[in-house]
């Protein structure tokens, strides 16, 4: 049991060659009031067959996305998924091992994090990226640090229109370090960020701007104009972006962009309830590389001559810095990150840009064929993936009726503000058909008249 | 493919036009792209993404993973990362697309299975530490630091002494992820050394409390592998000045049904899943890092956490939570894997797991300390930590002794850690590992300390079978390349 290979007989032979009559013995060092009297309360122990029966069991209490036609987004996508992925990272030398401390016997997972490194950089127009965050939202949050790390300053721009878990998550790690979040309103008409309440003198004030694009309602933000607000002021422009529209939409870097972050576990990584994904860190310049969090490799050489990748710039890390330390992250995401490579190696050039157009085109149809049926739009801005639709609807009780005919609807945004109670948040990724599509909107058609 | 030839980048074997994907037909009446993107924002240079055909990209990664070392190639004793065999069961229960396949977002109704097993799973681990609930929200072990300082931090808050207390007090011998949190969460960071025996110097850590502690973080074992026997009058000092005791369970691959951190008068702790819970560590990640409290703290934990009532599990945020730090609800497919591995064990396979972990630790130290230097000659638990300062009076240093056991296809311990031994070597080989494998190992660095007093040169020269001789560490941090150049 517990996979311990030791026989009884050898465990005892252990034993004695360490001059113990039982087991007990090495537990020596522990008083004997703290010692656990009784087994742990724990279910009966399941062998293979019944444990894979018992836990296919409660997977089949849970509907997911083989059986359901999804339009649910908001930060966890219907994406496809190549099936090469699962066999290459199931691969024991990937899976099995650790950070990459010996680097001559962990070559492979070195060069796929400079490789993962290189295609971040090459996605964003950025000059350095890591070997990986937790998620998005950390790696959100992780800049704003860094920016107010950098700048001095102690209040960082975010705008109300990024994912409210996001915001809440930069909120909770900057405010422990007694840093303000200066929440940057929206128009109503647009959903885009509100230039007008980007004053010079709050601009001087801060530390940098967040601009998610696109936008937490899946809208295209003027990037350009916070960018001169924000450089002009001293601060530093912080995106976060969707990898997938990179294919099409300008480049961080093209912008302007200081620091560049995003949740890379639509290219490739199982949606999964959510986690595991993996975050992505990239940054303009040399000056801001050294505070960078996270685990960054580099290229080196044996003294033959031979090319070979180690963990570098690790002056920067808890390990060595201790409460000086740029974060504490250490154990990151490295498993989605080599997902995300493989990924990208099979989407390549053309992929990306394919993926990201039909996205967009999907997205499109879905849009003005739910115009057509009479729906408004929440916002009158572009969008990428992801869209606003307003009705007088219970969205509620209308997901559940969808939920009957197979359709998972969108995000009813009440949740996220009282203004938007009327309002949800629609996806379509590169997964949906024009069939789907068209039966979606017949069904939400049929409920918008009561039928 | 030769294991020691070097293999070309992605995009040094890229061709044009050649691709590795297939997509549905786009099947929607299109518009022209500027219609529905402005040009400002229209990407001017595409990215230099590889392009490769799908046998391409399989050979690349397969070619790359054959010069990589894990679990499954061999042992791999690093200390202070549990590196037990991953159960490949759980992988494949993880995959279920009932687990793998479900959104964050579905209605509550719809993921009663996850919402089940999260919930359960909060419960085992709560009983396995010995306190009330958990949050499985943060992603790993430090994140999981982060979030019980946190809780701490409001602890203090909620009885108005948030201000006052500003300190966090750290062992010297402590993971450098224990002040790095301690700093991220907004704490002063105090030392307290070791004594002689490699605790706690109890005596210091009097001299260290008052009315500004917030807590104390402390690993027990600790990274010496050694039980804090003094831990019962350690909790109480924390707790009489008014702090808490922080748990850092990177090493409770020890202590499973033997002892509880709650008993032990701990009030936070986090367990790494990819550690004592079997979970892959998958080169760096992803781990899981849950949080386990009192009863009184239960209050501030991360939202949302799981709840019951009659109609089913659902999700909640705890009354005075510290908000979220992760995104959806933490890295669940990793939650999966171990939800599995403690329902295969039960209470007595886990017993027996921490029962063989410590045997074998103390079987190996029991007869390395003949040929290296044991700084503190105790029973050990899960681990032990050697110091290579005899073999550095050959000039071998610990660095030449860990590249040397590559030579011989073993993955090096922990070296250099803990920071108060000389010259670390920190061992931990896991209950998942024989006596034979155990017996070759010990063989191995017998042999290597022999080379260190004959041979020193044979030591200092390695490795030299692997993919790649000893890499320059200082040229890649003086010249950082730290992405594929341009040629």
């Amino acid at each position: 049991m517990g996979f311990v290979p030791n026989t009884k007989a050898e465990q005892l032979e252990m034993l004695k060659t360490l001059g113990c009559s039982t087991i007990e013995d090495l537990f020596g060092d522990i008083p004997e009031e703290l010692r656990l009297k009784r087994p742990l309360n724990l279910p009966e122990p399941l062998a293979e067959y019944q444990l894979i029966k018992y836990m296919t069991g409660l997977a089949s209490k849970n509907k997911h996305l083989d059986h359901l036609v999804s339009f649910l987004g908001a930060g966890a996508y219907d994406h496809i998924v190549p099936s090469v992925i699962k066999h290459l990272v199931g691969r024991g030398e990937f899976l099995t091992a650790y950070t990459p401390y010996q680097a001559e016997i962990s070559q492979g997972v070195l060069q796929a994090i400079f490789e993962f490194q290189t295609l971040i950089v090459e996605l964003t127009n950025m000059e350095v990226a890591n070997a990986s965050m937790y998620d998005g939202a950390s790696a959100l949050a992780e800049a704003a640090l860094l920016a107010c790390n950098y700048t001095r300053r102690d209040k960082i721009g975010v705008p109300k229109n990024l994912h409210p878990e996001w915001l809440s998550i930069v909120k909770v790690y900057l405010e422990s370090q007694d840093l303000e979040v200066i929440e940057i309103p929206y128009q109503l008409e647009t959903g885009l960020i509100d230039l007008a309440a980007l004053n010079p003198q709050l601009v001087s004030e801060l530390a940098g701007i967040v601009v998610a694009q696109p936008n937490f309602f899946g809208g295209l933000e003027d990037v350009s104009a916070v960018a001169a607000r924000v450089k002009d002021a001293g601060g530093l422009l912080i995106m976060a972006v969707d990898p997938l529209s990179l294919g099409l939409l300008k480049a961080p870097g093209d912008i302007g962009a200081d620091i560049v972050v995003g949740d890379a576990g639509c290219l490739g990584s199982p949606i999964s309830f959510g986690g595991p994904s993996v975050g992505f860190f990239a940054v303009s310049g040399k000056n801001l590389v050294r505070r960078m969090p996270g685990r960054i490799v580099g290229a080196t050489t044996d003294a033959q001559g031979n090319t070979g990748y180690v963990l570098t710039l690790q002056t920067r890390e808890q390990h060595i810095r201790r409460e000086k330390a740029t974060s504490n992250i250490c154990t990151n995401q490295a498993l989605n990150a080599l997902i995300a490579t493989i990924y990208l190696a099979l989407l390549g050039k053309t992929g990306i840009k394919e993926v990201g157009y039909q996205c967009i085109q999907k997205a499109n149809y879905l849009k003005q064929s739910l115009l057509k049926a009479g729906f408004k739009l929440r916002f009158n801005s572009l969008t990428f993936k992801e869209f606003v639709v307003q009705a007088e609807l219970d969205w509620q009780k209308c997901n559940e009726r969808l939920l009957e005919h197979g359709y998972l609807g969108g995000l009813p945004l009440a949740v996220v503000d009282e203004k938007l109670a009327d309002s949800v948040l629609l996806s379509v990724t590169e997964a949906r058909t024009k069939a789907e599509i068209d039966e979606f909107v017949a069904l939400l058609r049929r409920y918008s008249n009561g039928v | 493919m030769e294991f020691n030839q070097q293999i070309p980048l992605l995009l040094d074997i890229s061709t044009p036009d050649r691709t590795g994907y297939t997509l549905p037909e786009l099947d929607v009446p299109e518009v022209e792209l500027t219609e529905l993107v402005p040009e400002s924002l229209l990407r001017e240079t595409e990215p230099q993404l590889p392009e490769l055909s799908e046998v391409e990209v399989v050979r690349y990664f397969t070619n790359l993973s054959r010069r990589n070392y894990g679990v499954d190639v061999g042992f791999y004793p690093l200390g202070s990362c549990t590196m037990k065999y991953n159960p490949r069961m759980n992988e494949d229960i993880a995959a279920l697309p009932g687990f793998s396949r479900i959104h964050p977002y579905q209605p509550e109704h719809t993921v009663q299975g996850a919402l089940r097993l999260m919930y359960e799973l909060d419960q085992y681990l709560a009983e396995i530490a010995g306190l009330a609930k958990s949050s499985l929200q943060p992603a790993a072990g430090a994140q999981g630091e982060y979030a019980g300082l946190l809780i701490i931090k409001a602890y203090h808050e909620a009885r108005g002494e948030g201000e006052q207390r500003a300190e966090i007090i750290v062992p010297d011998s402590a993971h450098g992820t224990n002040p790095a949190s301690a700093m991220m969460a907004g704490f002063t960071i105090k030392t307290v050394p070791s004594d002689e025996r490699g605790g706690v110097n109890v005596a210091a850590l009097k001299e260290l409390v008052g009315p500004q502690t917030a807590g104390l973080m402390l690993t027990n074992p600790n990274t010496l592998g050694l039980f804090e026997d003094n831990i019962v009058e350690i909790a109480e000092i924390v707790h009489d000045a008014g702090g808490l005791l922080y748990y850092d369970g990177a090493n409770a691959n020890a202590i499973l049904g033997i002892t509880r951190p709650g008993d032990m008068g701990f009030d936070v702790v986090h367990f790494n899943l990819h550690k004592t819970f079997s979970t892959p560590h998958g080169g760096g990640g992803p781990g899981a890092g849950p949080i386990v409290v009192s009863e009184e703290l239960v209050q501030f934990l991360p939202g949302p956490v799981v709840e019951k009532a009659e109609e089913g599990y659902y999700l909640a945020f705890p009354e005075k939570s510290i908000g979220r730090v992760k995104s959806f609800y933490g890295n669940f497919g990793v939650l999966v894997k171990a939800y599995a591995y403690i329902r295969h064990l039960g209470a007595e396979g886990l017993r027996q797991v921490s029962e063989n972990a410590v045997l074998n630790a103390n079987y190996l130290m029991h007869h390395l300390k003949n040929a290296y230097h044991l700084p503190y000659d105790r029973t050990c638990m899960h681990e032990f930590v050697l110091s290579g300062k005899w073999q550095k009076e050959f000039g071998v240093s610990t660095l030449d002794i860990a590249k040397r056991l590559l030579d011989y296809g073993i993955h090096a311990p922990t070296i250099y850690f803990p920071l108060i031994v000389e010259e670390a070597i920190m061992i931990e080989p896991t209950e998942t590992e024989s006596k034979a494998t155990l017996d070759r190992f010990i063989q191995i660095m017998f042999t290597i300390a022999e080379e260190a007093k004959d041979n020193p040169e044979a030591v200092k020269a390695a490795p030299t079978t692997t993919p790649v001789g000893r890499l320059n560490e200082t040229q890649a941090a003086r010249n950082p390349i730290l992405r594929r150049q341009a040629k």
